[in-house]
C-alpha cells in the first residue's frame, strides 16, 4: 500500500534541520523566479496570453493533433498514438526490438516517469541511462525524481559525493560540484557515443509545422538525439501549440517560472530526421482526454511543467516531492493524480492549506487551489473519504446548523477546556503535539452581547 | 447603514474580546450594528474538508440571519471568503437565491469594510509597540486585502493602511511577507507535522525581525500561531487587528 502524504510528511519533518534546508533551497528558487518575473513589466499579460493560447488548444485539441500529425509525417517523422501508459511502453519496446537494441539513453521526460517506462524496459531486458544530471543521480540511487525540474533537489552535494564514489569511482569525500559533474559527464559520454537509440521528452509541439521543441539546460537531449540512429520523442497530447510564433510567449515564461533564468540554455527544434536517422514521436493520452472531459479540472492540462507551484508551495517545501507518491508532485501533481487513480491519490488534494500561492505563480494561470478544493468535493462524494471523517463531519454539521445545540456544545466545550484540560491536552489530539490549546474565556461573545447590548 | 455583525463560531467561543473590539470599533465609526443571536458558522470547516454537500442547513441559517442587512461585516477574512464564494440557496429552495446573492455581494471583512466602504482616514488609537502583521492567505489572496508577492503588480495593503493610522505603531518588516502559517482548517490536525512546522517557521520570522505583538485579520491563523508561541514560551503577544485599531495605550 502507498504511504499517504501526511505520514510521509511527518517522517520527512523528523529531521528538523534538513527540512529547514529543503525549504530554504526551494524558497531561493522561488525568489529567483520573482526577480526574473519582475524584470518583465508585461509579465501578467504574458501569463494571460499563455493561458488563452492553451485555452484555444484545449478547445480544439482534436484538430490541432491531426494537423500536427499530418505535418510531422510530411517532415518524415513516424507518429504513434498511445491510449495509455502501457501502450506507450509497448510502442517503445517494439521500436527497440526492431532495432535489436538493449541499451538506450534518455533525457528528461516526466511523461516516461508517469508511464513507468524505465522499470518496464528493465523487465524486458533494456538498460536505460538517464542523461539529465539530476535524473542520473536519482537513477543511481534507485529513486524516482522528487521534483519535475530539479529531480534531485532533495540530495545534498556531500551525499552525491558518496553516491558517485560508489558508482562512478570519484575520490572518497569529494563533494565538489564541478568535479562531480565532470565525473558524471565522462561516464555519460561513453553512453552517448555507444547507444544507438535516444529517447527525449517534448516541451512544445507546433501544429502548423509538425516540429517539436525540447528545452534543457545541459544539452543532454541534443547530445543523445544527434548521436543516435533512432530518436524517439514522447509527449502528452496537451503539449500542442498552434503556431511557432506562440513559442515567443511560452519560452519567455517557462525558464523564468522554473528557475529564474531568462530562457533555457537549449531550446532545440526537431523538425525532421537527419539523413539516415529514424525519428519517432509517441502521442500519449493516458487519462488526458478524461481530464479534458471534467469541466472543473480541464485547465490542469494547460500545465507546461515548470515546477513553479512546487517551489512556492509551503507544504511541498516542508514535505518533499516523494511524499506525493506520484510522478508529478506538489500542487499540480495533486490535481493531476486523482484523475489517474482516485483511490491511490485521494490524500493529495488534502495536502494543501489552499493558500493560493500556486495559482499566482502559475505561468498559464491554472486555478490550482480552486481545483484542489473541487477534488476534495469529488473524492468525498465518490466515497473516497474515511467513514470516521464522514461521521465527524455529519456531527459537526448537525451542531453548526442548530443554534441552540451549538450554544450548548460551545459551553460544554469551553467547560471541558477550562476544567479538565487533560481531556484535550494529550498526545491523542494532534493539535496539542506542538501547540497549546486556546485558553477558554468565561463567556462567549454571544453571552457577552446578550448581557451588554441585549 | 444597518450592519449585521458576523462573529464566526470559534471567535464566539474562544475569542469574545475580538468580537467586542470589532463591535466597538464599528459603533465608534457611526455604524448601526446588530448581532443576530442565532448565528453559528459559515460552513467552511465542512466544505474545505470535502463536505460542501453537508452545508445546506448552515447556509439556510446564515441566509435567515443576515439577508436583511445593508452590510454584513466579520473579523475573519477566511469565513468571509467562504461565504462570498460558496453561499447559495439549497437546490430545492432556489426562490431564496436572491437572499444568498445579496449576502455574497454585501459581506465584508472588517479591514476592507473600513477602508473601502467607510473610507476611514483616521483612527483615534495609540499602540506603542513593534507590530508584526500576519497576512492570512484567504484575506490576502482570496479577498485581495493586500497585494500578493507572486504578482507583478503595484503593492498595497488595507490592513497596513489602517495600522499606519494608529499612533506609535511600528510595523515590522518580515523576510517572507506573505507565506502561509499552515493553519489550513482541518489541515492543522490532518497534516499536523507540516502544519506545525509552517507555524514554527512563521513565528521564527517574527522573532528574528523583532515583533512584540503579532496581529492579523484572521483569528484562526492567530490561534494556531499563538499555540506555537505559548508552547515555545516566546515573548510575543497575539492580538486581532480590531483590538489594535481600538487600543488607547
Amino acid at each position: 500500500m502507498t504511504i499517504n502524504h501526511a505520514t510521509a510528511a511527518e517522517k520527512f519533518n523528523k529531521d528538523f534541520d534538513r527540512t529547514t534546508w529543503h525549504d530554504e533551497t526551494l524558497w531561493w528558487v522561488r525568489q529567483k523566479r520573482d526577480r526574473a518575473a519582475f524584470s518583465i513589466p508585461e509579465w501578467e499579460k504574458l501569463r494571460d496570453t499563455a493561458s488563452q493560447i492553451k485555452h484555444n488548444v484545449l478547445s480544439n485539441l482534436d484538430t490541432y493533433l491531426v494537423e500536427f500529425e499530418k505535418n510531422a509525417q510530411k517532415n518524415g517523422i513516424t507518429v504513434h498514438w498511445a491510449a495509455d501508459a502501457h501502450e506507450h511502453n509497448e510502442i517503445i519496446l517494439s521500436i527497440l526490438k526492431k532495432q535489436g537494441v538493449t541499451q538506450i539513453v534518455k533525457s528528461k521526460s516526466m511523461l516516461t516517469e508517469e508511464c513507468h517506462l524505465n522499470p518496464y524496459l528493465a523487465e524486458n531486458g533494456v538498460e536505460v541511462v538517464d542523461t539529465d544530471l539530476g535524473e542520473r543521480i536519482v537513477q543511481l540511487a534507485d529513486e524516482p525524481p522528487s521534483h519535475i525540474v530539479l529531480p534531485c533537489i532533495h540530495w545534498k552535494k556531500e551525499e552525491i559525493g558518496v553516491l558517485f564514489h560508489k558508482h562512478l569511482g570519484t575520490p572518497e569525500g569529494c563533494a565538489d560540484p564541478t568535479l562531480l559533474t565532470h565525473a558524471a559527464r565522462e561516464n555519460l559520454r561513453e553512453k552517448f557515443l555507444t547507444r544507438r537509440v535516444a529517447i527525449t521528452g517534448v516541451n512544445f509541439a507546433v501544429a502548423e509545422t509538425g516540429e517539436f521543441v525540447v528545452c534543457t539546460n545541459e544539452g543532454n537531449a541534443d547530445m543523445g538525439a544527434h548521436l543516435a540512429d533512432v530518436h524517439i520523442a514522447c509527449m502528452g497530447i496537451e503539449k500542442i501549440i498552434p503556431q511557432r510564433a506562440h513559442l515567443g510567449v511560452f519560452l519567455r515564461l517557462l525558464a523564468r517560472s522554473a528557475t529564474g533564468q531568462p530562457i533555457t540554455t537549449y531550446s532545440s527544434h526537431f523538425a525532421k530526421p537527419r539523413a539516415g536517422q529514424e525519428m519517432h514521436l509517441v502521442l500519449v493520452d493516458n487519462g488526458r482526454t478524461t481530464q479534458l472531459g471534467r469541466e472543473e479540472f480541464r485547465n490542469s492540462l494547460k500545465c507546461i511543467r515548470c515546477g513553479a507551484c512546487m517551489n512556492t508551495c509551503p507544504v511541498y517545501r516542508r514535505s518533499g516531492g516523494h511524499s506525493y507518491h506520484n510522478a508529478v508532485a506538489g500542487p499540480i501533481g495533486s490535481i493531476l493524480a486523482p484523475n489517474l487513480d482516485m483511490t491511490k491519490n485521494a490524500d493529495l488534494p488534502f495536502a494543501s492549506t489552499l493558500c493560493g500561492s500556486c495559482s499566482n505563480v502559475c505561468p498559464v494561470k491554472i486555478n490550482i487551489h480552486e481545483q484542489l478544493y473541487e477534488w476534495r468535493q469529488v473524492l468525498t462524494k465518490s466515497g473516497h473519504s474515511p467513514t470516521a471523517k464522514t461521521l465527524g463531519m455529519k456531527a459537526m454539521a448537525a451542531v453548526l446548523s442548530n443554534p441552540s445545540v451549538y450554544r450548548l456544545s460551545g459551553k460544554m466545550g469551553r467547560l471541558a477546556l477550562a476544567n479538565v484540560p487533560f481531556v484535550v491536552n494529550n498526545s491523542l489530539n494532534p493539535w496539542y503535539k506542538q501547540r497549546e490549546m486556546p485558553e477558554p474565556p468565561k463567556e462567549s461573545f454571544g453571552e457577552w452581547y446578550k448581557k451588554n447590548r441585549g | 447603514m444597518k450592519v449585521g455583525l458576523f462573529i464566526p463560531c470559534y471567535v464566539d467561543q474562544f475569542y469574545p474580546k475580538v468580537g467586542i473590539a470589532t463591535l466597538q470599533l464599528l459603533e465608534k465609526l457611526g455604524c448601526q450594528v446588530s448581532y443576530p443571536p442565532k448565528q453559528t458558522c459559515c460552513g467552511q470547516p465542512m466544505a474545505n474538508s470535502g463536505y460542501e454537500h453537508l452545508t445546506h442547513d448552515c447556509n439556510r441559517l446564515f441566509m435567515n440571519n443576515f439577508s436583511e442587512y445593508d452590510y454584513i461585516v466579520s473579523p475573519s477574512g477566511s469565513c468571509v471568503l467562504h461565504i462570498k464564494e460558496h453561499l447559495h440557496a439549497p437546490e430545492n429552495e432556489t426562490q431564496n437565491e436572491g437572499k444568498a446573492t445579496h449576502i455574497r455581494k454585501r459581506i465584508y471583512e472588517l479591514t476592507e469594510f473600513l477602508t473601502d466602504i467607510l473610507k476611514v482616514e483616521n483612527l483615534e488609537a495609540r499602540f506603542p509597540f513593534r507590530v508584526g502583521l500576519h497576512q492570512s492567505c484567504h484575506g490576502q489572496r482570496g479577498l485581495h486585502l493586500s497585494q500578493m508577492s507572486e504578482l507583478v503588480a503595484t503593492p498595497f495593503s488595507k490592513p497596513e493602511q489602517l495600522l499606519n493610522m494608529v499612533k506609535d505603531v511600528e510595523l515590522v518588516k518580515l523576510s517572507r511577507k506573505d507565506e502561509c502559517c499552515g493553519f489550513g482548517g482541518t489541515f492543522c490536525v490532518a497534516e499536523e507535522a507540516v502544519s506545525s512546522r509552517m507555524g514554527i517557521d512563521r513565528i521564527d520570522d517574527h522573532v528574528k525581525n523583532g515583533t512584540q505583538v503579532l496581529t492579523g485579520g484572521d483569528m484562526s491563523c492567530l490561534m494556531h500561531l499563538e499555540g506555537v508561541i505559548r508552547r515555545r514560551k516566546l515573548p510575543i503577544k497575539v492580538m486581532h487587528i480590531a483590538e489594535i485599531l481600538t487600543a488607547t495605550e
